[in-house]
């Protein structure tokens, strides 16, 4: 981070508030605040998010309550969206399809997160031949091809259980191997601070290596890996409705937006009822778009400087 | 015609940002004379070197702006030219050198291509001939073995012969004016005096005028004819360098004289300034110095200060100055 | 003669150079080669040199920020490369560093009050109210105000975030401390007030210094006597005054003459030395200063010269003094 536009612009912002201090967290808010597209961002995901949370209250169905009687209805007063071949509610699908999917990028990116600020961090820190053998360990993973890798998985892991458990393992599948790009980054960070005087200056004073780490080095990589768990957030949603599209991620009757826009591989449901594919297929972009978007405007607002 | 190779007349180059207008220079004027150094001194954030960069128009517009002002470079008002006419006097008649001599150079050609480009663009000579002029430049700048380092990378090179290859290539076409924006700061001593010395000669053989910008006072007396100060974008004073060090009158002058530790003779305390320089957006009413100085008088908190000629090519802008010479 | 109050001897540094996938030791960057000198209680001793010269890996050794390669250092008689981790967390009470670059060297996610008071906690020396007094009332020596202390660094300009780099090092109340180039990255007027307050602490709390740096004017200013180092070796040591008025080591006389005087009528008669610094890594043979000296001879090519006293506690490295 360049502390020197940080310290320009504060002084900057200290004119306006001259008794009250801003903290580093009130900085990057204050820097947030004014990007008109990331706030925006960030409301469509709060609308994507309360949605799927309070399904139960936004709709009178339940998603796997079938009504033969009404199959493939086109949108109408009672069913906004239509009906699908077996006469559930489509409107309700989309909402509790939102819950999986969104669980499915929040899991994934945690676990991909975990690893790879844990893996790139011991990296970083102990140097040499750890971070020899780790960094050569993330380029393996890396170089595996992901889409491949992971319907094989899924075709072997996945072949005999319950839908329900499908899910849990195509979070795990997604974040065991998006690590490594997060390690790399955390890792540099963790060298470039190790270098970092005021580092020196702890080790000076007397500071035990594990608080130099707790207090001096991972709250100045925070800012990176909450923009990086934003992004591989994104990434996981987009990869779950990938698998799921191919029949090898979450299979119905658990509905998410992946396995939804399976419809549209029907050339003539594809024709005849885009209700049933345009709609979970806005969702995944929607929600895709605008945690990037809150991942670009975060990472504008913690570093200055990579925005020119 | 006048002696003068560059005037500069009112410069002022603005900023414009989110929160709000930065007036990095405010209404500078400046001459050099033909084969003359003017040193232009400040500490950081005191518009030196926008005030650089403006001359030949290579402020990033936006956020910045020359609002107003002339700088005329024989004649022309460089303000008012074409882009195209501008282009042809860059690195031709007026050239500039940086700071950092491990980044302005172009780590992927060789010296001699870097050198040899200008060479052509500007002199229309053929591929040969520039070589052989460039071959000539680096032999000029006491770089030894001048046709091995023709050929090679920059990385392949030391930071004072990175410097003196800048040196060579501003000078490859045997500009009028060059601009050096602080050229040895980055530099160890020994290395800087090599640097200087090769200014110095070079400019009594190529008879080229050079703007010489640092806060070093040191190297100012070394090298420079006529000197300007700086502070918050406006010229606090300007004098003979000579006139400027035996009678510096404004107090940031002499401000930033005392406060540097000298070897020559031994001070028991060193006069700092006290405070630090303002923040651009939020400069002071009256003189922009008056904070900080320990002169200030009521009318200094209340009226700005102008350029006031007190002894023949001496000017200051300071009332109490102008006050004790009357 | 009372004992002094740090013991340098034959101090040795070298960063091994590792290539290639298996990390193999292809050589080393003699960064600290053979350095040894003594500090008196009270007193400052100023290191100068050109970039590379080991300077500040002198200091960082000292302090085992990083570990020697050899040598010995000693404090108020306690072996500091030696020793253990009880002895040395207590040894970081009295030896303490300042920086150069008033950016880098503090942590931007946490408060003055935080940084000055880590140390203190982490030691056990004041708690509570006690604790909150001592963080002030250092705050404030080094010429900051007490409001300052919930603030973050980028708050405060370069020359203010000198000052609590040096509030941090004075909070745990050493006796010696190491100053990197405190005042390098600063601008003049920013640098005067700085080594004021550097002086006036010294005075007030009786502590001793060593100034690295690259200026020769501000080390002149502060330090009582001067070291000279080229390629990892002290080539001259002396009083300052004897060091500055006469140089013996051709290298001191260059680099003093180098400087540029704020006096155009001064005129000096400027040694320009040729070429650059030898790399650390594969530095000359014998005297490491023949390759640029303007009188070497074909001794100096071959052998390396003794560090012997030529006056009165005035020490250089070279063949050619008393010729």
């Amino acid at each position: 981070m360049d502390t020197k536009v940080i310290v320009e612009e504060s002084q900057e912002l200290q004119n306006i508030t001259k008794e009250e201090s801003v903290g580093p967290w009130k900085m990057v808010w204050l820097r947030f605040k004014k990007k008109k597209i990331a706030l925006t961002g960030v409301i469509i995901l709060i609308i994507l998010v309360l949605s799927a949370v309070f399904a139960p209250f936004l709709t009178p169905y339940s998603p796997d309550e079938m009504n033969f009687s009404n199959v493939n209805a086109a949108p109408s007063r009672q069913n906004w969206m239509g009906t699908d071949n077996l006469g559930r509610d489509y409107f309700t699908r989309l909402l509790y399809g939102g819950r999986v999917s969104l669980m499915v990028g929040v899991i994934s990116a945690f676990i991909s997160v975990t690893l790879g600020s844990t893996i790139g961090g011991i990296a970083g820190f102990f140097g040499g031949r750890v971070d020899n053998i780790l960094m050569r360990f993330a380029e393996i993973v890396m170089s595996f091809p992901f889409l491949p890798l992971a319907i094989t998985i899924s075709a072997v892991v996945g072949a005999n259980v319950a839908p329900e458990t499908k899910m849990y393992i195509v979070m795990m599948i997604i974040g065991c191997l998006s690590w490594p790009g997060l390690s790399r980054i955390v890792r540099g960070q963790i060298l470039s601070l190790k270098e970092q005087e005021f580092v020196l200056a702890a080790k000076a004073l007397g500071i035990p290596n594990y608080k130099i780490i707790l207090k001096h080095l991972i709250p100045n990589t925070i800012g990176y890996i909450i923009v990086s768990a934003a992004l591989s957030m994104a990434n996981a949603i987009m990869a779950e409705s990938g698998l799921s599209f191919l029949g090898l991620g979450v299979v119905p009757p658990t509905p998410t937006w992946g396995n939804m826009v399976q419809h549209a591989r029907n050339l003539h449901v594809l024709r005849t009822r885009p209700w049933l594919w345009i709609p979970p297929g806005v969702a995944i972009l929607l929600a895709v778009m605008s945690i990037n978007l809150l991942g670009d405007g975060l990472r504008d607002a913690i570093d200055p400087k990579s925005n020119n | 015609m006048s002696n003068n190779v560059l005037e500069v007349k009112n410069l002022k180059t603005y900023f414009y940002t989110d929160k709000g207008v930065v007036k990095a220079v405010d209404g500078v004027d400046f001459t050099i004379e033909y084969g003359k150094t003017l040193g232009i001194v400040g500490e950081s954030g005191c518009g030196k070197s926008i005030t650089s960069m403006s001359v030949l128009r290579l402020i990033p517009t936006p956020p910045g702006k020359i609002e107003d002002g002339e700088v005329i470079f024989e004649g022309r008002d460089l303000l008012k030219v074409s882009e195209k006419e501008i282009r042809s006097i860059r690195g031709n008649d007026i050239s500039m050198i940086f700071q950092e001599p491990m980044t302005s150079l172009n780590p992927v050609f060789t010296v001699g291509d870097q050198i040899m480009e200008a060479i052509i663009l500007h002199q229309k000579l053929s591929e040969e001939e520039a070589r052989k002029k460039a071959i000539e430049m680096i032999n000029l700048v006491n770089i030894p073995r001048a046709d091995k380092i023709v050929d090679e990378y920059p990385h392949q090179l030391s930071g004072g012969m990175r410097q003196r290859v800048m040196i060579a290539m501003a000078l490859a076409c045997m500009p009028k004016l060059l601009i050096a924006d602080e050229p040895t700061t980055a530099l160890d001593v020994t290395i800087q005096a090599q640097v200087l010395e090769i200014m110095n000669d070079l400019k009594e053989k190529l008879n080229t005028a050079i703007m010489l910008i640092t806060h070093d006072l040191g190297v100012i007396a070394e090298m420079a004819d006529h000197v300007i100060v700086m502070y918050c974008g406006k010229v606090v004073e300007e004098a003979p360098v000579q006139e400027l060090f035996d009678n510096p009158k404004h107090p940031y002058t002499q401000g930033l004289l005392n406060s540097k530790p000298s070897i020559v003779e031994n001070k028991n305390r060193l006069e700092s300034i006290r405070g630090t320089v303002p923040n651009p957006r939020l400069l002071p009413k009256g003189c922009y110095f008056n904070p900080r100085c320990k002169y200030a008088v009521d009318k200094c908190r209340q009226e700005q200060p102008t350029l006031e000629e007190i002894t023949t090519g001496h000017k200051v802008s300071c009332f109490v100055a102008c006050k004790e010479v009357e | 003669m009372t004992t002094p109050l740090l013991e340098v001897k034959n101090l040795k540094k070298y960063f091994p150079i590792h290539k290639g996938f298996l990390r193999r030791h292809v050589g080393d960057v003699k960064a600290v080669e053979n350095v040894s000198f003594i500090l008196k209680a009270g007193e400052t001793l100023g290191l100068v040199g050109e970039s590379g010269c080991g300077k500040s890996t002198t200091g960082r050794t000292l302090l085992r920020l990083v570990e020697a390669t050899a040598g010995e250092v000693k404090y108020n008689g306690i072996d500091v490369l030696n020793a253990k981790a009880n002895d040395l967390r207590k040894l970081r009470r009295e030896m303490q560093i300042i920086f150069q670059d008033p950016y880098s060297s503090l942590n931007p996610r946490i408060t003055i009050g935080e940084a000055v008071g880590e140390a203190l906690r982490e030691h056990n020396l004041y708690k509570g109210a006690a604790l909150k007094e001592r963080i002030q009332e250092v705050i404030e020596i080094c010429g900051l105000a007490d409001y300052h202390v919930n603030r973050y660094p980028h708050e405060f300009s370069g020359g203010q975030r000198q000052r609590i780099g040096i509030a941090r090092a004075l909070a745990l109340d050493p006796s010696f401390i190491v100053a990197d180039e405190p005042v390098s990255a600063l601008d003049v007027s920013i640098q005067a007030q700085i080594i004021n307050l550097m002086m006036d602490l010294q005075e007030q709390l009786g502590l001793s210094y060593l100034f690295i740096s690259h200026d020769l004017s501000v080390v002149k200013h502060i330090s009582d006597r001067v070291g000279v180092m080229y390629l990892g070796d002290i080539v001259e040591l002396a009083n300052k005054n004897d060091l500055y008025d006469t140089p013996l080591h051709p290298y001191t006389k260059a680099l003093l003459s180098a400087i540029p005087v704020p006096d155009p009528k001064m005129k000096r008669n400027i040694i320009i030395l040729k070429g650059d610094i030898p790399s650390p890594s594969n530095p000359p043979s014998g005297c490491k200063f023949h390759t640029r000296c303007p009188i070497a001879q074909d001794i100096c090519k071959e052998e390396a010269p003794e560090f012997k006293e030529y006056a009165k506690q005035h020490f250089a490295a070279c063949h050619l003094i008393d010729k």
